[in-house]
């Protein structure tokens, strides 16, 4: 069975810089255009969350440490 | 359930000012991860430079000491030198460590002094709106060189790492790049090499990391770390340039 991952986002501190999309390697992280946070940016989101493998990756290139990663 | 990953110790809650995108917020976090990983923020003194990184004292969550332009160095090896049982290290970016700082980088290796360098490179000068560096490519755009960069005029751009590596006492001289997760978790473990190489005495040590500028490049966050991949790490190649083993 493949690893399972959990991500949760501080949304109010992401900058929506994006960075974290290109890092996913089962593309689930993306920027939600429909929300606009406290500092005005489409802050990052995540579709599909069961997808997720709990690698990493997206928080290791965050640069405003706006992610935090489960794995079980 | 187990947490493979959460903000750092190293860092305190402050928001960084830095740009979305800005590679900045990931060397920082690097260097706070290996601080709290070797468990000696409780120890550790770092000097902050002047440039986009100026504020850096208020977001590592360990005594900081700021620094004139360049004097970074100076001012880590009077620290280190009256604290010599304490962790001491200089955060500085190419503007200030590559042009003004040229002296006191250079003799602070010479000296063998017992410090660790974190040098952001992103080729450009950033806080006072992307003039040319002495790091700047050549062809590459700035403010005082709308044409881009040419060597008649300022030069090839300046390689620190292969610079200070010919230097005896740069005990530990490396270059990484955060372009990646993959090339972030090198560069992570060559910090770690670096502050292990002052824990145990063995000389001064640097690490270079090739970085980008999103806002002065003119380009996207994401964009910028193509553009590094494509132009910055053909001239700058990232990888391990001095260990203490290969010094005498």
């Amino acid at each position: 069975m493949a690893a399972k991952g959990k991500v949760t986002f501080n949304e109010d501190i992401c900058k929506g810089c994006g960075l974290c999309t290109t890092a996913c390697p089962v593309k689930i992280v993306t920027l939600d255009t429909k929300k606009i946070n406290v500092k005005g940016y489409h802050p990052a989101t995540v579709i599909e969350v069961e997808k997720c493998i709990g690698c990493a990756n997206c928080a290791m290139i965050c640069p405003d440490s706006v992610i935090t990663v489960e794995r079980f | 359930m187990s947490v493979v990953f959460q903000k750092t110790k190293g860092l305190t809650d402050k928001q960084t000012h830095y740009c979305p995108g800005c590679t900045h917020g990931i060397i920082h976090r690097l260097v706070a991860e290996v601080l709290e990983e070797l468990d000696v923020l409780g120890e550790t003194i770092g000097v902050a430079p002047v440039g986009c990184s100026v504020l850096a004292y208020e977001y590592f969550n360990c005594d900081m000491q700021e620094a004139s332009h360049g004097r970074a160095p100076a001012v880590a090896t009077g620290i280190k030198r009256v604290h010599p049982d304490k962790v001491v290290f200089t955060y500085q970016g190419d503007g200030d460590l590559a042009s003004i700082g040229t002296a006191e980088i250079v003799h602070v290796a010479h000296r063998g002094e017992k410090i660790t360098t974190i040098f952001v490179n992103n080729a450009i000068y950033g806080m006072t709106g992307g003039q040319m560096a002495p790091t700047t490519l050549i062809g590459q755009k700035a403010t005082t060189a709308p044409l881009g960069r040419t060597v008649e005029h300022s030069g090839m751009p300046l390689q620190v790492s292969e610079m200070l590596s010919t230097i005896h006492g740069a005990a530990f001289v490396e270059r990484v790049s955060v372009d990646s997760p993959a090339n972030i978790r090198k560069a992570k473990k060559a910090i770690k090499e670096a502050f292990e190489c002052q824990l145990a005495g063995k000389g001064f040590s640097i690490v270079e990391v090739l970085s980008t500028c999103p806002t002065n490049w003119g380009l996207t966050p994401i964009d910028a770390l193509k553009w590094l991949q494509d132009n910055l790490i053909p001239y700058y190649p990232v990888g391990n340039f001095r260990r203490p083993e290969e010094v005498k």
